[in-house]
């Protein structure tokens, strides 16, 4: 990759020769519905289950047997088109998309192709050199199939149906991205918001967030899309990228060479870290749609849409607007903050527990410095964070009154980890308060400049830099318990 | 014992209520009969020693508070019943035993009803002579080596011969009042979305409806009103008021306007039937009804609508015998050659026809053309009928456009064939009530039905038009149990 070159930050863009390519993204993201039932059925969706076990007679598609819309599961859909800033249409269709495989009991897929109960929105990422709208085309409900496994018996494949039936969003955005970065950003993006709302727990290992790609490239600066081909089913923001990068440079390649790209659907191989055609366009299957007519169109009235409205939760733009303009945090912070709404949850808890005298900077330093840290050392969610919003609002306000200094802050909280120990006690136990009697720290000092006196007539020859020196002195006399302020100011009086 | 199987459903509960005969007596009769009857073919699937034996417990612990108390029913083989081989005439299902129960049966033996067993009919619904069925041809009770109509050919040759009671069907096309029209029965096919389609085999889920079969209206009022009911389980069930069919069933149709469409006046339509409408606008006009001249434009446009709608449907629908979860399974090379393997053995011809022309109107580029264009005309029909509607309270019909046919005179002619749904394909289209009755006999002395085509939900209006007409017509079939000789 070496004729990459960068412009700015997120941006992607392929040298070869004397022509500049970009690549164009689109994502088709199947979020899985966060539903204790199926789309068409009431067996259950939990993950991780024995196969088969989570298996209606509608879901193995049973003789006369029929589906019923999960109406809980049209709520989320709604719920997440309004997140999108969507358009919700009051009448939506489930059409039948009809093929055979092993792992669709019914021989066809229900899914919304003509009308999706969701038109168009939009997603605004945050990007190191400012804002980017990414329009959504469309969001659909549909069902997913269940899966067949090839590698447990040699000589047959196993199909487990407990997927089979699962509620699926599948969210179309427009080709709008333009590099692996921007796709890092989208897909995190939606998952913020989808979590915000409780509409997908997007858990990639889980399978709950999954995405097909499609790739195409063209000159820069060109307005015409080039052919694009579709990458299935990568269920990585990691492996997106990798694909998206393979991808891209193999079409450059074609181009250069004077090939044409064909329309096509191809695979990430993992292990190779390569695309490979699955099948072209000649060959794609005729899913002859048709809407279904076992259910009838799907019709939500206006005050149902509104109720839904109402119960969205603040979600992170707005959130991030707020965390600037009432808690003055930084754009930059704010983000970092509002990405995940337990992240979010924990610093407003530990905003409002550090009552009147609160300091922001110190609140945002401490969760996105040392508390990170721990959470990605323990590689556990804010959720589980062994120290309680409470307990880190209470060592915040121990520094900004001065009872402890920033460096004893981080051993109390080293000790603090231990079972989300209240910082006060550490401190009254271990006596780490903070030596702020002027009285005391003078008599420290008079005694260190004494036994330095060489030193202290350098400094006053000029040499300021040994004004370092007499601090760490100070400092270390005191156990690391004085006031570094105080000392400060008491050797600039007496040296 | 003879006399229990030619009473009429409301005899039999009545003796049954007065104790004059008990559910077991009844089961024993049905079940002797049927014993003699093998040549009728009618049955799929026996289910008389757990209907002895379940009449023997009702007997037991009597409740005459039943619509249905002790009364053993036969039911077509396209209705799942638990416990119980489900067949839907394929050999694709030939063993499959389902674990469960279709709500339509299941309301039946809530009010008392004990299956008897599974009735033949054609291949997952497809046919209008049982001639597509795998479990072979049924004969006609009214003579030999006839057809019975289909594909509710096995339930109406059951009811003819005197094998059941009553019965059920289904009628996706005139698959209720078509084998009703040829064995001289009464069948009716409700409103779509009167009776639940849950766990019945799917044909084309647009048009397939449940629906009573008896040997006389009242019987059939009686049914309905117990396989009628709103099911959260099946989507397309409709939550509307429904009538105690049968207890407000009246001869009294004064002034009820009665439509004639002229467009079911078709070329080449036999003297006969010409006839027979004839007098049966005479039998209306006799119980007090007016008759006016209506007009259903797109008339000609319901068959082959129909034969688009349908299969495209049922191309679908079919789509889920596949020998992966459950029945017929053929081995294959791989999973493409297993699918192949299985489907060629598993479905007959005629389904296999269906499934062809169903998947080709759906293809890409011929959508539009077909499926969509099929779906337009669809409405265009329910128009007709909805205007219709404005100036009459029913329509009368011939049922069919010929009687019954010999076995294999039409099977190599599907075209031929399909022509025999002409008059009652147009009611499904539009999702209408619509009862056939016996009205007369053709030259064979082969019966012969009309139909009163209702408006949705007006269920009772036709039957109180069939109960009127029937005291007329006053027609009794002539069956000589030639089989059994």
């Amino acid at each position: 990759m070496d004729e990459i070159m960068s412009k700015n930050n997120s941006e992607y863009l392929i040298e070869r020769n004397d022509n500049v390519y970009e690549v164009v993204i689109g994502l088709e993201v199947h979020a899985q519905v966060t539903s204790n039932s199926k789309l068409f059925s009431s067996s259950s969706t939990k993950f991780g289950a024995e196969p088969n076990t989570q298996v209606s007679l509608v879901d193995a598609a049973f003789p006369g047997m029929l589906p019923v819309i999960n109406e809980f599961c049209v709520k989320q859909a709604i719920k997440t088109g309004i997140g999108l800033r969507a358009k919700i249409n009051n009448k939506s269709v489930f059409d039948r998309k009809n093929y055979f495989y092993a792992d669709l009991p019914q021989g066809y897929q229900i899914s919304q192709y003509k009308y999706p109960i969701v038109g168009e929105g939009n997603v605004i990422l945050d990007m190191p050199e400012g804002q980017k709208q990414v329009g959504i085309e469309r969001l659909h409900l549909e069902q997913d199939a269940g899966k067949s496994i090839h590698d447990i018996d040699p000589s047959n494949t196993l199909v487990d149906l407990n997927r089979s039936g699962v509620a699926l969003m599948e969210i179309v955005s427009k080709p709008d991205l333009r590099s692996p970065d921007e796709v890092n950003a989208y897909i995190k993006k939606l998952r913020s918001i989808m979590r915000y709302l409780g509409t997908c727990d997007g858990n990639m290992q889980e399978g709950s967030l999954r995405a097909d790609v499609n790739v195409s490239v063209r000159i820069k600066g060109s307005k015409d899309l080039g052919t694009r081909c579709e990458i299935k089913n990568v269920n990585s923001i990691k492996f997106m990228q990798m694909a998206i990068i393979y991808e891209a440079n193999r079409q450059v390649d074609l181009i250069e060479e004077g090939q044409e790209i064909d329309q096509e659907t191809r695979l990430f191989d993992t292990k190779k870290n390569e695309t490979r055609s699955m099948r072209s366009k000649e060959d794609a299957h005729d899913y002859r749609y048709f809407p279904d007519p076992d259910l009838l169109p799907l019709e939500v009235t206006d005050e149902f849409i509104d109720k839904l409205k109402s119960e969205i939760p603040e979600l992170p733009d707005d959130k991030k607007k707020r965390f600037i303009d009432e808690f003055k945090v930084s754009p930059y912070d704010a983000t970092i903050l509002v990405s995940d709404i337990d992240t979010a949850k924990y610093f407003e808890e530990v905003v409002a527990k550090m009552g009147k005298n609160r300091d922001m900077k110190l609140a945002v330093n401490w969760i996105t410095g040392e508390l990170f840290a721990v959470l990605n050392e323990k590689n556990i969610e804010i959720t589980q964070s062994p120290i309680s919003a409470k307990n880190l609002a209470k060592l915040i306000n121990l520094i900004k009154n001065g009872t402890i200094s920033g460096k004893i802050a981080k051993t109390i909280f080293e000790l603090m980890l231990d079972g989300d120990i209240d910082p006060q006690i550490i401190v009254e136990e271990k006596g780490l308060k903070q030596e702020s009697d002027p009285k005391a720290l003078e008599a420290l000092i008079d005694k260190i400049i004494n036994d330095n006196r060489e030193k202290a007539i350098e400094y006053k020859q000029g040499k300021e830099k040994l004004f370092g020196f007499f601090v760490g002195q100070a400092m270390k006399a005191s156990g690391g318990k004085a006031n570094p302020q105080l000392i400060n100011e008491i050797l600039k009086k007496k040296l | 014992m003879s006399e229990i199987t030619s009473l009429t459903l409301y005899e039999l509960i009545k003796n049954i209520k007065e104790k004059k005969i008990s559910s077991n007596e009844a089961a024993k009769s049905f079940v002797d009969r049927a014993e003699k009857s093998k040549k009728i073919n009618a049955y799929v699937t026996e289910n008389f020693e757990n209907c002895l034996k379940l009449s023997k417990e009702f007997d037991d612990k009597p409740n005459f508070d039943l619509k249905l108390p002790g009364i053993p029913i036969a039911v077509k083989d396209l209705f799942c019943t638990n416990e119980v081989r489900t067949t839907a005439g394929s050999n694709i299902l030939n063993n499959f035993v389902p674990t469960y129960e279709s709500t339509v049966t299941q309301n039946i033996w809530n009010e008392g009803g004990i299956l008897l067993g599974k009735l033949n009919c054609d291949e997952f619904a497809m046919g209008s002579s049982n001639e597509t069925s795998f479990f072979g041809n049924v004969q006609n009770p009214i003579a030999e080596d006839l057809v019975p109509g289909g594909s509710s050919g096995g339930s109406s040759a059951a009811l003819a011969a005197n094998l059941t009671p009553v019965t059920i069907g289904t009628d996706t096309g005139g698959s209720i009042r078509q084998p009703a029209s040829f064995t001289g029965t009464v069948g009716l096919k409700p409103t779509y979305g009167s009776c639940s389609r849950y766990g019945i085999v799917a044909f084309a889920s647009s048009l397939d409806q449940a629906g009573p079969m008896s040997k006389d209206v009242k019987d059939s009022s009686i049914l309905l009103e117990v396989i009628s009911s709103f099911d959260k389980k099946d989507s397309t069930s409709i939550d509307f008021k429904r009538n105690n069919y049968s207890s407000e069933l009246t001869r009294n149709i004064k002034g009820l306007k009665i439509g004639i469409p002229k467009e079911y006046r078709v070329d080449g339509m036999p003297d006969e039937i010409e006839k027979l409408w004839k007098k049966g606008i005479e039998y209306a006009k006799d119980c007090g009804a007016e008759i006016i001249d209506i007009s259903l434009p797109h008339t000609s446009y319901a068959l082959p609508t129909y034969y688009i709608v349908a299969p495209a449907e049922a191309s679908s629908n079919l789509a889920r015998y596949d020998g992966v979860k459950y029945g017929l399974r053929s081995s294959g090379k791989n999973l493409i050659d297993m699918y192949e393997k299985t489907r060629s053995e598993g479905f007959g011809e005629e389904v296999k026809r269906r499934v062809m022309i169903g998947t080709y109107v759906l293809s890409s580029g011929y959508y539009d053309a077909y499926y969509l264009k099929a779906q337009k005309v669809r409405q265009l029909i329910k128009q007709d009928f909805d205007q219709a509607y404005n100036k009459v309270d029913a329509i009368l019909t011939p049922s069919t456009p010929s009687s019954a046919f010999k076995i294999g005179e039409k099977s190599n002619d599907p075209v031929s064939m399909y022509l025999n749904d002409i008059f009652t394909v147009p009611v499904n289209l539009a999702g209408l009530p619509g009862i056939s009755i016996p009205a007369g006999v053709d030259k064979n002395n082969y019966p012969l039905g009309l139909q009163i085509i209702g408006k949705p939900f007006d269920e009772q209006t036709i039957l109180n038009i069939a109960y009127s007409m029937e005291e007329k017509i006053n027609y009794k079939n002539n069956i000589t149990d030639w089989w059994m000789k």
